[in-house]
């Protein structure tokens, strides 16, 4: 059995400790909005929080991740240390209609939300620097960068 | 807007078993409009007592924007503000949703969707709402003309008194559906054309995890199951030893489908290594199209198409006598472009899910071809299309993929779910997405051009050779004497006034399987097209674009004004510093035409960035121009990619890429900036999911020639230029 806190919460889940998080995620904690892209931490589909850093899961196994802090995109809201960035983010993300078939969407998310966690005010080569191994076949990445921007400034205070 | 997610994906079906089938286009009223306690008067439009509306939407919602471009339609026509709008996806049955543009089958495709919906969903919103005014004057006493339709209410103004839809749709329900209902003044839209009026509707789910793809249905007894399909096209399974795979922990089965060798278990990780545990012998298939499995290699299929280049090939245009005007041109010009396969490659990977029970089986996917997908399910598990329903989910894009005449990712699932213990969903690996043929067919694109004495292009010949699509599909019918129109769109159509013009078609059969891709022909045609007509401009020592307005002249205004409004907003023909190229391409596709002038820098040692592009669209009316805008972004960085870094390569059959650190698409760090503008227009909405793509190849290499005096004709690009 290994043990597992993710988004606060603890499970204990029958795994192989070799298994990529990804699937314990998805598949025995029905957290499905952690999505496959590629299997060999690529696309950054898959990524989530672990100890508060942006990780592939695809490529973490869950025997490695025993007793840390994993956070989903189901559970960024109501985190105590990302919580303000993703609800940032995620009006951002709405506001400008980020989206599009928005199946890469989470990575973006989760990478966008640890870059703001990291460096409140980030330019553009910071927001390159941390999302460009997040892809998006729909050609997203303008409106991305522009929410990662308009987040930024709302948390400053600018757009109340 | 709320209450939106597909978490409630069961609940769609009922749809179908609710409201009457009643006509929007002119046929009879079948009966009255439905229950009591709701409007129903046809299969799009459901008004409820607590005066939400439901637009049932017929189309898939793979990014292009269809859950919201659809019923903003209907907002509108209803008069009811854009946060009472719920959307559903609707089952599959031809009757009722076809695609008018497809004829009698229900699917999404070639930029349709907006298109064939146009007329029918006013029509359908315009009828509720007709129904409602009515009702709401019979209650109040006074006639129809006295009443408007405002806001969710029929208001009298007269008085003032005003009766929300919702009290009102009990009684609308009762009368008669008006078959002509008057439509909405396009002066009086409030939603329509709008910048900002409407947020995508499915922008929230999409934003917090709770959107539902189709890895992500929740089914009791749910198993998971991979395949392993042949490593080279053609090949034959010789001898499977499943005996370790079988032994392992949570793999429940290993099987033979037609398809490959299933590996059927309690979880994805689990069925992954069951798969890998298989011990597989496959032998080569026989030979095809005269090359032997060991001979299918991109340079074998090169060389072979270069000997066709040589040769006439059928006729898909023939203006004048190209052959006689070459002969006697003052200049002749040849070049031959390349274009390599491609996958589709979207973000999400097949994955198909299927409950099999007697008599009954429930699809989930991202589906884009329902009802042909419905019938092939249906032929493969032994019953009748109407036994087969189908669960449309969100698609995690598709550019094409998931339509597909031989509904193959379908068909496997279904094959497997016969044998499997219980539900079971399908899921495809990257390297089986990659690898997995349907591809963009490779082409080769043959020109000639002769120039009289003052550079007016007078001959025209165009040979292109490529695998037909269409061929050995259901709707190889469409292929006309021995033309794949979809081999030679963009080609064959080609504006430009040349007096002799001459377009040709080989279609060589290869055993790698081709389908659309984004734009289908248009993604390789305007790249030869673009590229050749800057040749030609160049040889005659003429501006790009002034070049293309001559040849234009007064019959495509449609190709002049975006042409013109892309070179204003990119202020073409200013000068750039050493080093910097504009290159520009127009083309129309998908009844839509797109102007894109791409900037480029290029470094001393040839390495180069694009840095800008601007882009024009004429897409008729624009219904939500923050969508179309969407959709060109998304259509210029689809297709950068490709003229970047896309390319698959056969050796022996077999795919040498496999996943996304060798078939590159575009990061953010490659991301240029875009801008996007949409020529003003009152004409009915034309396409936008597809047409931003093709002009952004040739625009990029035409900019590489402007800042280097060099030209590229074989795609992918690269990322660096050789220097001169």
């Amino acid at each position: 059995m290994i043990s597992l806190v993710v988004n606060g919460e603890r499970h204990k889940v029958a795994a192989p400790a070799e298994a990529p998080l990804l699937w314990v995620l998805r598949d025995a904690l029905h957290l499905t909005g952690t999505r496959f892209g590629c299997g060999r931490g690529l696309c950054g589909a898959c990524t989530v929080l672990v100890d508060g850093r942006p990780v592939r899961s695809c490529q973490l196994p869950v025997g490695q991740v025993d007793g840390r802090a994993v956070a989903t995109i189901e559970g960024l809201r109501r985190d105590p240390q990302a919580g303000t960035a993703f609800a940032a983010l995620n009006a951002a993300w709405i506001a400008l209609d980020v989206p599009q078939c928005g199946y890469c969407q989470s990575g973006q998310l989760i990478s966008a939300t640890a870059l703001l966690m990291a460096n409140s005010h980030p330019d553009d080569a910071a927001i390159t620097a941390a999302l460009d191994g997040n892809l998006c076949r729909c050609g997203t990445y303008r409106r991305i960068r522009a929410a990662i921007h308009r987040a930024a400034a709302a948390l400053a205070g600018a757009h109340p | 807007m709320s209450g939106l997610s597909r978490r409630h994906f069961l609940v769609l079906a009922a749809v179908s078993g609710g409201g009457l089938a009643v006509g929007v286009a002119g046929r009879p009223a079948a009966a009255r409009a439905g229950a009591a306690n709701r409007l129903a008067p046809n299969p799009f439009v459901r008004v409820a007592a607590d005066g939400t509306v439901t637009v049932v939407v017929k189309h898939l919602e793979m990014g292009q924007g269809v859950d919201t471009g659809l019923p903003v339609i209907v907002a509108e026509e209803l008069c009811v503000p854009w946060s009472v709008v719920r959307v559903r996806q609707a089952p599959a049955d031809a009757a009722r949703y076809a695609n008018l543009a497809f004829g009698k089958v229900q699917g999404t495709g070639g930029s349709t969707a907006m298109a064939n919906s146009w007329r029918q969903l006013r029509l359908a919103a315009a009828a509720a709402r007709e129904m409602l005014c009515q009702a709401g004057a019979l209650r109040l006493g006074v006639p129809r003309a006295a009443v408007t339709a405002r806001d969710g209410a029929v208001t009298h103004a007269a008085t003032g008194r005003t009766l929300a839809y919702g009290q009102l749709v009990a009684a609308a329900a009762e009368l008669p559906v008006p078959q002509d209902p008057p439509l909405k003044d396009p002066a009086d839209f409030t939603l329509i054309g709008k910048e900002g009026a409407v947020g995508r509707s499915d922008s929230r789910v999409k934003s917090d995890g709770s959107a539902i793809f189709g890895l992500d249905i929740a089914l009791p007894g749910l198993l998971t199951a991979v395949v392993a399909r042949p490593p080279a096209f053609g090949a034959v399974l010789a001898h499977l030893d499943d005996r370790r795979a079988q032994s392992l922990p949570g793999v429940q089965a290993v099987f033979p489908i037609p398809s490959g060798v299933a590996v059927v278990a309690d979880d994805t990780w689990s069925a992954l290594a069951g798969r890998d545990a298989l011990v597989l012998d496959w032998r080569d298939g026989p030979p095809a199209a005269g090359l032997s499995a060991a001979d299918l290699s991109t340079g074998a299929i090169r060389d072979r198409f270069q000997a066709l280049l040589a040769q006439p090939g059928r006729p898909a245009r023939r203006d004048g006598d190209a052959e006689a005007a070459l002969a006697t041109a003052a200049r002749r010009l040849t070049a031959v472009y390349e274009v390599p396969y491609l996958a589709h490659a979207p973000m999400e990977p097949l994955t198909c899910t299927v409950r099999l029970s007697s008599g009954r089986c429930e699809i989930w996917t991202g589906c884009q071809s329902q009802t042909a997908d419905q019938a092939a399910a249906a032929r493969a598990a032994g019953l009748a299309p109407t036994q087969v329903e189908i669960n449309t989910l969100f698609a995690g894009g598709s550019f094409g993929r998931r339509a597909n005449p031989t509904s193959d990712y379908v068909v496997e699932a279904v094959e497997i779910a016969k044998r499997a213990d219980g539900p079971v969903r399908v899921m495809w690996t990257r390297e089986d997405d990659i690898r997995g043929g349907y591809y963009r067919p490779f082409f080769l694109h043959g020109l000639e051009a002769g120039l009289d004495g003052a550079g007016r292009p007078v001959a025209w010949r165009h040979r292109l050779v490529g695998q037909s699509i269409l061929a050995g599909t259901s709707r190889a019918a469409t292929v006309k004497d021995g033309i794949d129109h979809t081999s030679v769109e963009g080609a064959a159509d080609l504006p430009y006034a040349v007096p002799n013009l001459t377009v040709e078609l080989h279609s060589p059969a290869l055993p790698v399987p081709v389908l659309w891709w984004r734009s289908v022909g248009h993604s390789h045609t305007a790249f030869a097209t673009e590229c050749f007509l800057d040749e030609l401009a160049a040889a005659a020592g003429a501006d790009p674009v002034q070049f293309r307005r001559a040849l234009l002249g007064d019959a495509h205004p449609r190709h002049r004004a975006v042409l013109d409004l892309a070179a204003d907003k990119a202020g073409w023909g200013m000068p750039l510093p050493a080093g910097r190229g504009r290159g520009v391409a127009v083309h129309a596709s998908f009844h839509s035409v797109v102007a894109e002038i791409a900037e480029v820098t290029v470094a001393a040692d040839g390495g180069f960035t694009v840095d800008r592009v601007v882009c024009a669209v004429d897409c008729g009316l624009a219904v939500t121009p923050g969508i179309v805008r969407a959709q060109m972004e998304g259509g210029i960085v689809f297709g950068l990619s490709a003229a970047l870094a896309g390319e698959l390569t056969l050796d022996g059959g077999r795919v040498a890429q496999s996943n996304f650190h060798d078939y590159p698409v575009l990061r953010l760090s490659r991301m240029p900036d875009i801008e996007v503008h949409i020529v003003p227009s009152a004409a009915a909405p034309t396409g936008v999911g597809e047409p931003g793509v093709p002009p952004i190849a040739p625009a990029v290499a035409n900019a590489l020639f402007a800042a280097t005096g060099r030209r590229v004709r074989r795609l992918p690009l690269g990322d660096r230029i050789q220097p001169i």
